[in-house]
């Protein structure tokens, strides 16, 4: 058995687990609750291991004065990679405990077992109870000396099933990091400049300062912050600031960044080639997607709570990456990094690199000013709609191969995509505001993710179906003024829209069934599974489309070659807008750890994806992004949402994989699919608005 | 400046408070920055996504909408209310159903179905979803929130 990877740095029982000062265990955790649930599903694993309740486990999540640095919480490995951590630090811990028991009860570790927290001898309850060993427990041991995993037959007899074990509190007390307060506290409002090629050249910084409530004005440089006693003072004083203050872009020249996409003239790197690519005869089918820039459009805005004293910065902050956070605030001011603490806290959903960084920047910039004050920035809806990073632009263009015997043999895939990371690290802090301070410190390019992570924006660029040849290249655009980065399946989105409409146009040109064309190249049983099983619900009444103007599609993709499966079917109506009215879901995660948790990942993947395809487009000037309220960037509503089904395949035999970005590539791709299939016509311009059908259906006749 | 401090005073889940504060300052920011009641939430502050719905004297409204001045000698519930009544038909569906995802939406569309069973116990799936328009869910949770406030509607019926 491979040690999963964060047992590399973190080898030691002591870095996983410590012993409070009441005799409690509190185990701790480096990935972040992200609104995903993922903390509930580690609980599980943890007790499952360890045979208590989950009631009683204490997990401590990513903070760097506690928790190992186990990266950033992304790319859905929180279970596969952050959970079997915990699960081989629970058998390790179970081993010992064991041990002790035994010493105790002078017999074999091997006739001892725990069932609920108390040790039991032969099918007899012993008088020890676990906690009665804790305190010889040996914290130094290293984890893979001790680790004796459960089988997963053993696991399947007891394996806890619990509900969320945070959303009470989300429902009715005030987790957020928005709701917290402390004595004394001061709250921040930044005033960004438009875009990271803004200068602020004008503000009145003393009427500024004479604004109700106002404390104190920060200015570094192009960035403006504003202390003031309550958050409701801080935000009217940065209303009057943005529309009182004076920016000039240093750009003069507008940028058509789609124009950049779809012919530019830089180089393609070449991901994948496999040899005999040009050889192949037959003929060429071709397709080419592009999707706009998007909003994460977490419906909380950014926040943080910052602290300056003795040198020592104190930070509270939703980021996906507390330690890398840490490392880019340490460089950008030139501090240690054990000067620094920063601890997560919960914030309003996180679907990928948001502007939590940047929030926590703006504090501490803020707070250095009122040492020994706790300082709160809650960024407002325009901050978040022009200051955030964005998910990146993008155009894919597929061809794939057709040969005379009706399969397709070749595929041959280009993508084009402004850059899916700039997240902050120790080289690169990617934190806004450093961008703009009076010594500003500029952001170099980001290497784009490479494959063996998954890929950026060539994830899912190969299609999950068995051919012979195949090529990717990809080619990441950097020369535009807006800053893009991680959103939820990076790249996969728009590539499984091109591959799997590709597909489809295919399997129409041939006059196939879609579902049986793709069954034709798959020989995966995985993957055979999901498309059989699609097939037959596709008999179903609810996805019958006699009638005019509905029609139904279907989009299968392997999450990342390597993840979890997600084969999506969608019917439409279209009367002048597109409806999604049903969407069904087949999935498999492999061993499914928390059941509902992952149906309600697929599901809201699902609704996502489906406000991406229909609605959603970052209104830009060709210098920044303009949208200032929701009423600017319309996202899916209520009266809007379909029926939903989700079908999940557990194999518990299987390693545990991520479910929280396997849905969005296939649900796109079945829209574009179910639209085509009911009016005869492929939009593959995102997204699919009214305009966008009506101009489709001008340039088809 | 205009600074016009005065007194209002109003009920918040039947509890008498009275504040001195500017009356034009919505009220949202009254309940979180001066009562300490932080499970209304800010999402917005203009009007535009509903995290900050609570009820006013029955009745659905944006409290970053309101200024405080306005509700003088009313009544205001919200999800705090909640805290000490687990069973709460919409409470209780709402967890059974693990209706939510990050939760941030979910205080405000919770107070706005209140507000709206209690008008119209017998309320369709199709009439709650557009009631609910106004108030945004990015995790897309929207189903698992029809299905719980659906199913709450049914045992408020069912037991009346
Ligand atoms: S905060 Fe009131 S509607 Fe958004
Ligand atoms: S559950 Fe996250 S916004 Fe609704």
């Amino acid at each position: 058995m491979i040690p999963p990877s964060p047992l590399t740095n973190f080898p030691l029982l002591g870095h996983w687990v410590k012993l409070s000062e009441k005799n409690n265990l509190i185990f701790f955790s480096g990935r972040v609750e992200l609104g995903q649930g993922n903390t509930t599903a580690l609980v599980m694993m943890i007790a499952d291991e360890l045979d208590v309740l989950p009631s009683s486990i204490h997990l401590e999540t990513a903070r760097t004065d506690l928790t190992p640095n186990e990266g950033i919480t992304a790319g859905s490995m929180s279970i596969t990679i952050g959970g079997v951590a915990l699960r081989w630090v629970a058998s390790a811990l179970k081993y010992q405990i064991l041990e002790i028991a035994s010493k105790q009860l002078k017999t074999q570790p091997s006739n001892l077992y725990v069932q609920s927290g108390c040790i039991y001898q032969k099918g007899k309850k012993t008088e020890l109870y676990l906690s009665d060993t804790f305190y010889k427990i040996d914290f130094n041991r290293k984890i893979i000396d001790d680790v004796h995993l459960k089988s997963f037959e053993e696991r399947q007899k007891s394996f806890p099933n619990i509900n969320r074990i945070d959303l009470k509190s989300r429902l009715v007390d005030a987790p957020f990091i928005q709701d917290i307060a402390f004595d004394g506290m001061l709250y921040g409002a930044p005033v960004h400049p438009p875009s990271t090629y803004h200068q602020l050249v004008k503000i009145d910084l003393a009427s500024l300062k004479d604004r109700p409530g106002v404390v104190k004005i920060v200015k570094n440089g192009s960035f403006l912050g504003i202390i003031a006693n309550s958050f409701y003072h801080a935000r009217n004083a940065a209303i009057w600031a943005r529309s009182n203050g004076i920016w000039k872009s240093t750009l003069t020249d507008p940028v058509d960044h789609f124009q950049k996409l779809k012919c530019s003239n830089n180089v393609l790197d070449t991901i994948i080639e496999s040899k005999d690519i040009r050889k192949n005869s037959g003929k060429w089918f071709e397709t080419s997607v592009s999707r706009p820039f998007i909003y994460h459009g977490s419906i909380g805005p950014a926040a943080a709570i910052a602290k300056f004293e003795d040198e020592e910065i104190l930070i509270y902050s939703h980021s996906q990456g507390v330690f890398q956070l840490r490392q880019a605030i340490a460089n950008v001011l030139q501090k240690k990094e054990d000067q620094i603490c920063i601890i997560h806290r919960p914030n309003s959903g996180c679907y990928g690199h948001n502007g939590a960084d940047d929030a926590a920047f703006d504090a501490v910039l803020m707070a250095k000013s009122v040492p020994g004050k706790f300082l709160k920035v809650i960024w407002s809806r325009f901050d978040e709609f022009h200051t955030s990073p964005m998910g990146a632009a993008m155009v894919t263009k597929s061809r794939a191969l057709l040969s005379s015997d009706k399969r397709v043999i070749a595929f041959d895939v280009e993508v084009n995509s402004t850059p899916h990371t700039n997240r902050p690290s120790s080289k690169i802090p990617n934190l806004r505001a450093a961008s703009y301070l009076s010594k500003p410190i500029v952001s170099v390019r980001t290497p784009d993710v490479p494959l063996e992570r998954g890929g950026g924006a060539d994830r899912n660029a190969s299609p999950s179906y068995d051919i012979d040849s195949l090529r990717v290249r990809k080619r990441i655009e950097y020369d535009t003024p807006y800053r893009t980065s991680a959103l939820r399946s990076l790249g996969a989105y728009c590539n499984v829209i091109a591959n799997e409409t590709l597909f489809d146009k295919i399997a129409k040109e041939l006059n196939v069934d879609p579902i049986k064309f793709r069954l034709e190249h798959v020989s995966d049983p995985r993957s055979k599974e999901i498309l059989e099983r699609l097939a037959d619900e596709r008999l179903s009444d609810t996805y019958n489309t006699s009638d005019d103007g509905t029609g139904w599609g279907l989009g299968f993709a392997r999450y990342k070659g390597s993840g979890g499966y997600c084969g999506v079917m969608i019917k439409v109506n279209i009367d002048e807008t597109v409806q999604v009215t049903d969407a069904i879901s087949v999935c498999d995660v492999g061993e499914a750890i928390s059941k509902d948790g992952i149906k309600n990942q697929i599901e809201g993947g699902i609704i996502q994806s489906i406000s991406w395809t229909l609605k959603e487009s970052v209104p830009v000037d060709g210098f920044s992004a303009t949208a200032e309220t929701w009423t600017d960037y319309p996202i899916l509503k209520f009266s809007e949402i379909p029926n939903l089904r989700t079908i999940l395949i557990n194999r518990p035999a299987e390693k545990p994989l991520g479910a929280g970005e396997i849905s969005q590539g296939p649900t796109g791709a079945a829209i574009v699919n179910a639209i085509n299939n009911a009016i005869g016509i492929q939009v593959t311009e995102l997204p699919i608005t009214r305009d966008a059908i009506i101009a489709k259906l001008h340039s088809v006749t | 400046m205009t600074f016009e401090n005065d007194h209002v005073s109003f009920k918040v889940n039947g509890k008498q408070y009275n504040v001195n504060e500017d009356k034009n300052t919505p009220l949202l920011f009254v309940l979180r920055e001066y009562l300490g009641l932080s499970a209304t939430r800010f999402g917005c502050g203009e009007g535009t996504c509903g995290a900050c719905t609570v009820i006013i004297n029955d009745e659905a409204i944006l409290s970053c909408d309101v200024p405080v001045g306005e509700i003088e000698g009313k009544s205001v519930e919200t999800a705090e209310g909640l805290q000490r009544e687990p069973n709460d038909p919409l409470f209780r569906a709402f967890i059974k159903n693990q209706a939510g995802q990050c939760g941030y939406c979910l205080s405000g569309i919770l107070m706005a179905s209140k507000a709206l069973l209690r008008k119209d116990p017998f309320v369709s799936r199709a009439k709650i979803a557009k009631a609910l328009d106004g108030n945004l869910c990015r995790c897309g949770a929207h189903k698992r929130i029809l299905d719980a406030i659906e199913e709450a509607a049914k045992s408020v019926v069912d037991n009346a």
